[in-house]
């Protein structure tokens, strides 16, 4: 059993095929998507993969140590982001080939038009500590 | 947005969910049931339908009695999740039953058994290696599980499996630094390992030995025994290591068991040796065509030999058999505190068989690319081992024991 996150990036990621920006979707095909991303986690909590997921805002403020005793420096939000990240989902899963599998159906959500977005998601498994039988 | 709206939808879902399976499907924690309905409880959590992840769960709820949350917190996925996980599990292994109340397990198994030793092994070690996460301490808990499985069934590799763990439970405490980063064998304080524990795993290795049935369990034990013979990290009986080491490659065929024995070899017999190891496992990995993920371990591995290779006194060839004190310990060690056992475990490891002579120095070419050869067994015949091991040593099935 290994966790990985799937992690959706809104820019930064190679453009997806139905590359059509969420907010000029109809209300109907935001809430297909919505049901999509819902039904999706119901199944992963049901088959017992299901580990988090979280979304965050387009805005964040950049935060760095200034010294002993001094408030933390703190920057942003920047109106131009590179590359951000809309949200994530952590799942546990037995394979990497079943975290793929996954990955690909959670990319598949409807977009515009009720046709699957195809969006790129990045998968990255968490580090865990090497067994202790090969020390 | 749709991210945030979903998630919020599942976070109400789920915790209506949670408030339900635990209302629903918690009772309290029993006590563990007699043996013989416990050995058919492991072997039914066993069961070759559920995925290794799902048998772990249903052991540790089953056979264990940890409820729901412990085994989730241990394994960092919400309550929920694992509830769902175990329930799913039961649901698999509900038309199996289990065998007729009062049935007894014997060591050939029945066609009733469902399940079987092998997979039961698998699943107690995923929980050991599990270690320590939450409020549950999973090694403890497997060793636990394991000797009550060993008390129940009569099977070698049921006793190599408790001495491994028990082996490698005793340099728990040496394992890791107070900042939680792990210190490496060679540098492990010896002096904290636990000698009770190892002279167990010792003893009931070489019962198992006895019979004659190696398994992948008993030749891990057995190299981790090996580590443990050794006071100090310089003593460390490498050559033996790897003659157990190509008995685990045989029974395992693991590329990661190929990688530690690469290791080995080195210590055993030089960088040289062990890079020649690594090169014949990087053209077994290249001839693979299945393997999905990159190797990162094997990069350390390359390293350490260079490394090993510059140190003082390492440029003669050290093919030579026994125990030849290295000239440039690596660090000096403690002194051990008095009183400690001078050499456990209370037989020796190696069997009175004299050792071979030792190998001449200045092994030709030829004898280097032998070591790295798969099964090869060293240019002269393997010296005394943790006990004679047969010719060709029978590869234990372990389905339908």
């Amino acid at each position: 059993m290994a966790k990985y996150l799937l992690l959706k990036h809104y820019r930064g990621a190679p453009a997806p095929v139905n590359n059509v920006p969420m907010d000029q979707w109809t209300p109907a095909e935001v809430s297909a998507h919505v049901q999509f991303m819902h039904d999706f986690a119901a199944r992963l909590e049901e088959t017992g993969e299901y580990v988090d997921g979280q979304g965050l805002p387009p805005e964040g403020t950049w935060v760095r140590y200034d010294g002993e005793g001094r408030p933390p420096v703190t920057d942003g939000p920047f109106a131009e982001t590179k590359d951000l990240i809309a949200g994530w989902m952590v799942i546990d899963v037995d394979s990497y080939e079943r975290a793929l599998e996954l990955a690909g159906e959670l990319s598949a959500a409807p977009g515009a038009g009720g046709k699957p977005i195809h969006e790129w998601l990045e998968l990255r498994p968490f580090l865990s500590a090497p067994p202790t039988i090969t020390e | 947005m749709a991210w945030r709206w979903f998630l919020d939808a599942i976070r109400a879902d789920s915790a209506r969910r949670r408030r339900e399976d635990l209302a629903e499907s918690e009772p309290a924690p029993g006590p563990a049931p007699a043996v013989d309905d416990t050995l058919q409880l492991y072997f039914l959590c066993a069961h070759p339908s559920l995925t290794p992840s799902s048998a772990v769960a249903l052991t540790l709820r089953a056979v264990g009695g940890l409820t729901t949350r412990q085994i989730a917190r241990a394994y960092l996925v919400p309550e929920a999740t694992m509830a769902q996980r175990i329930s799913r599990a039961e649901r698999t292994v509900a038309g199996v039953g289990l065998s007729p109340a009062g049935a007894k397990p014997d060591a050939s198994g029945g066609p009733k058994r469902r399940g079987d030793v092998a997979t039961v092994l698998h699943v107690l070690y995923l929980v050991f290696n599990k270690g320590y996460s939450g409020d549950v301490d999973l090694a403890a808990e497997a060793i636990r599980l394991t000797r009550q499985l060993a008390a129940s069934v009569d099977h070698p590799e049921v006793a190599g499996l408790l001495a491994l763990m028990l082996l490698h439970h005793a340099r728990r405490a040496s394992r890791t630094r107070p900042d939680g980063s792990l210190v490496p064998l060679a540098e492990q304080d010896r002096g904290r390992w636990d000698t009770t524990s190892i002279a167990e795993g010792v003893q009931i290795l070489q019962t198992a030995l006895t019979r004659d049935q190696l398994g992948e369990f008993q030749a891990q034990a057995a190299i981790a025994a090996l580590h443990a013979d050794a006071q100090r990290a310089e003593e460390t009986d490498w050559v033996q290591i790897v003659e157990w080491y190509d008995e685990l490659a045989r029974l395992t065929d693991s590329p990661v068991v190929r990688l530690n024995r690469a290791v080995a070899v080195g210590e055993a017999d030089g960088p040289h040796a062990g890079l020649a190891a690594l090169a014949e496992l990087d053209a077994a990995i290249r001839d693979s065509s299945t393997k999905p993920h990159p190797f990162p371990r094997r990069e350390a591995v390359a390293a350490h030999h260079p490394r090993t290779r510059r140190r003082p006194g390492h440029g003669r060839p050290p093919l030579r058999r026994g125990r030849p004190p290295r000239p440039q310990p690596r660090r000096t060690h403690p002194p051990h505190p008095p009183g400690r056992p001078p050499q456990y475990p209370p037989t020796p490891l190696t069997t009175p068989r004299p050792r071979p002579s030792p190998r001449p120095l200045g092994a030709s070419q030829d004898q280097l690319a032998a070591l790295s050869r798969p099964g090869a067994r060293g240019v002269v015949p393997p010296s005394g081992r943790l006990t004679e091991t047969p010719k060709s040593p029978s590869r234990v099935s372990l389905l339908g024991l």
